[in-house]
């Protein structure tokens, strides 16, 4: 790692980095600082702070463990992708250093590398897990040089945010170009964006993709950006289509194609909500079933991309399965909590491909919504402001459900008018309260006792109601998990 | 399905490339108030090389990303920009949202390309502006106050010939100096509004239901439909707008 450990580590060995010792006395401060006052878990101001201080402490820290970075990047599953393989590095005897409150801006990652490590620049841990933005990737893959990088998929989101998905792909391509053989790219094959845009690079590639014959799509959702051939431009065929433009791909005018699987995922069993259960198979030898206690195909794609990781980090297979039996489910994606005699199912929608895959995973057992649900949809920075993506999301096929369906939020009025147009009628149809606490509350009213109910916000949404029911003494605060 | 039942032909143009942020909202506005009106409507998707149909009742051309803006551009040149045209002369009604207006226009001028050329069905040009215009939009126009979101970098300028859709009240609108948004010839509409724009602003949208079913049965008025759900919907985006701009 020497050659790339030039900017500063080197001389930290001898002498005491100041910059970096005050940078890191910084971060600490403030994070305890915001704590005491109760204003959230401190997962990013400190990292602004430190970075003000020393820009290149990521760099410096990151250059200091022994195994190295591992950058998880993906518009979906990059939450509960990057835990897996922190608890599959942890289970292998690695201290791992990981943003796990899901801060995933460059000062986020600062701010938990800076919660870790000791006040001498000692990192804390030998291997560091970063879960990063889009928008951030090429600025964390410059800073942390990473060792790994799991690029796991690129889907349509935020638009206001993060801007068109050529030009994502174009600044990605751009940061992966500088990249040499001592990083392995770990590309899901089955995303055509992905898979062209690590071709040809000079880091290592590893790739992972389904051959799955029960669950498929017959055709491109609308949330799907029109899959074409970097090449020839044309559209591409799929033999095979499992989850909004992921499958087995080819360009009906030149050769390229899906490229060669070295892991492979299959003989995919979904539970419900509850769990699933899959087969990864390495190209040359031998099979693993895995059971995960997380539900959905969508997760089954971040089961594998884990599993791709953790082989190339040269954890043993039994590891893996052990550490991926023991996994629960990363904050707010998808939990289960008692409260008031009901059973609440919360699951995260940020995006049209996200919540197409939560409306399939809680429509897949009875073909239709049969259990009282509450959609939760803010329009503040995070949710992104437009609240045009509901129209990409395909709430058609609830129309064929029996379950009332339950509106809030600052943009709730926008969802209940989405779900008219999908053909919802007022049978069915309750828009409640902007207001997220009133909502949860009218919304538990129509719950029976005993019942089960599902609850779906945006991601501030999601930390207010959790908020609510953690005042409540329904949940856990979520920076000590 | 009755064989006397009014029809709604929707031509849905490059619905596959252009279809960025949300704007199948329209589509599916425009059908569902149709068949809430006993009006049978029907979408066909009219794609790259597709012949333009002569029966459209209503066009919907939304936005793409850059690439496929080309492709579009290039599709548009000749018989089939010279065939739209003559429908929307002919009374067929339209919505072109963000990409589709730019390309409706005379033309649009990217930084460092070359200019695509647009149909000139608007007399208007776009250029490509300094900064990205992004939030909640209220126009006053003559259908009341219309409410969307705006997310472009592109800057359009209305010629002599053209007539603004409205005045912006909250938003930068075509170019964030003149107060205007959008542009209207006969009952062709372009806007830079996402949303999706109609779902809310349904006096919009029976507008251009309207004008296309006048264009094949002649006088046409349409039964009005219970909209509080849609009114909520559009209270609380322009409530948003105001308070996020």
């Amino acid at each position: 790692m020497s050659g790339r450990s030039s900017t500063g580590a080197g001389n930290a060995r001898n002498w005491p980095d100041l910059r970096l010792s005050a940078a890191l006395a910084v971060a600490k401060v403030s994070a305890v600082g915001i704590r005491r006052l109760g204003r959230g878990g401190g997962t990013s101001a400190p990292g602004v702070l430190a970075n003000r201080i020393d820009p290149s402490l990521l760099t410096k820290l990151s250059a200091r463990l022994p195994s190295g970075a591992i950058v998880v990047a993906g518009t979906n599953g990059k939450t509960t992708t990057a835990r897996m393989i922190a608890d599959i590095l942890e289970s292998g005897g690695h201290a791992v250093i990981h943003n796990r409150s899901g801060s995933n801006l460059v000062r986020g990652v600062v701010a938990a590398f800076a919660d870790e490590a000791s006040l001498g620049g000692h990192p804390g841990g030998d291997v560091g897990v970063i879960e990063t933005d889009e928008a951030a990737f090429p600025d964390v893959v410059r800073l942390a040089r990473p060792r790994i990088i799991l690029l796991n998929n690129l889907f349509r989101d935020q638009l206001d945010r993060y801007g068109e998905l050529d030009t994502i792909s174009k600044r990605w391509r751009a940061a992966l170009a500088h990249l040499d053989e001592r990083t392995t790219v770990v590309v899901n094959g089955d995303d055509p964006a992905l898979a062209q845009m690590t071709e040809g690079l000079a880091a290592k590639r590893a790739t992972f993709g389904l051959n799955e014959t029960q669950h498929r799509l017959e055709a491109l959702p609308h949330a799907a950006d029109a899959a074409t051939c970097r090449a020839c431009g044309v559209d591409l065929h799929y033999d095979a289509l499992y989850l909004s433009h992921l499958g087995d791909w080819r360009c009906p005018s030149c050769d390229r194609a899906r490229p060669p699987l070295e892991l492979i995922g299959g003989e995919i069993e979904l539970r419900g909500v509850e769990s699933l259960a899959m087969t990864v198979r390495r190209a040359d030898d031998g099979a693993l079933r895995l059971e995960v206690g997380v539900p959905g195909l969508y997760n089954a794609y971040n089961v594998l991309a884990a599993t791709a990781v953790a082989r190339v980090a040269g954890i043993a297979d039994e590891t893996i399965v052990a550490a991926l039996a023991a996994f629960r489910s990363a904050f707010g994606r998808i939990e289960r909590v008692t409260y008031q005699g009901r059973t609440l199912t919360l699951a995260l929608v940020k995006n049209p491909v996200g919540f197409n895959e939560v409306l399939r995973m809680l429509t897949a057992a009875t073909g239709g919504l049969t259990v009282p649900t509450l959609i939760a949809i803010n329009d503040l920075y995070a949710d992104g402001r437009d609240v045009s993506w509901l129209w990409d999301v395909d709430f058609e096929l609830l129309a064929d459900g029996t379950a009332p369906l339950s509106t809030t939020g600052l943009r709730g009025a926008d969802m209940a008018n989405r779900l008219k147009y999908a053909g919802i009628g007022d049978d069915r149809l309750r828009p409640l309260s902007s207001d997220l606490a009133d909502g949860l509350d009218a919304f538990l009213a129509s719950v029976p006792e005993g019942g089960s109910a599902y609850v779906l916000p945006t991601y501030t949404a999601m930390l207010d109601l959790r908020r609510t029911l953690t005042e409540r003494g329904a949940v856990e605060t979520f920076w000590r998990q | 399905m009755n064989a006397a039942m009014p029809r709604l032909l929707i031509g849905w143009l490059y619905g596959t490339k252009m279809n960025i942020y949300g704007d199948r909202g329209n589509v599916l506005a425009l059908a569902q108030r149709a068949r809430w009106r006993g009006i049978e409507p029907e979408v066909r998707e009219i794609g790259l090389r597709d012949p333009l149909p002569d029966d459209v009742d209503v066009f919907f051309f939304g936005g793409g990303q850059d690439q496929e803006q080309v492709a579009v551009s290039r599709d548009l040149q000749g018989e089939k920009g010279e065939r739209l045209k003559a429908a929307v002369d002919d009374g067929a009604s339209l919505l072109s949202v963000c990409g589709g207006y730019q390309l409706l226009g005379h033309e649009y001028r990217p930084h460092a390309a070359d200019a695509l050329p647009g149909i000139g069905l608007f007399d208007l040009v776009s250029e490509a502006g300094p900064e990205r215009f992004i939030g909640n939009v209220v126009v006053e126009s003559q259908w009341g106050e219309l409410v969307g979101f705006e997310n472009h970098s592109g800057l359009t300028f209305l010629g002599e010939g053209a007539t603004p859709m409205g005045r912006v009240r909250v938003g930068r609108g075509n170019n964030g100096r003149d107060a205007t948004e959008g542009a209207i010839y006969r009952h062709a509409v372009g806007c830079y509004l996402h949303g999706a724009l109609l779902p809310k602003n349904p006096v919009l949208t029976d507008w251009l239901i309207e004008a296309g079913l006048r264009r094949r049965y002649g006088a046409y008025d349409l039964a009005p439909l219970d909209d509080a759900v849609e009114r909520a919907a559009h209270e609380s985006a322009v409530g948003r707008a105001v308070k996020t701009r």
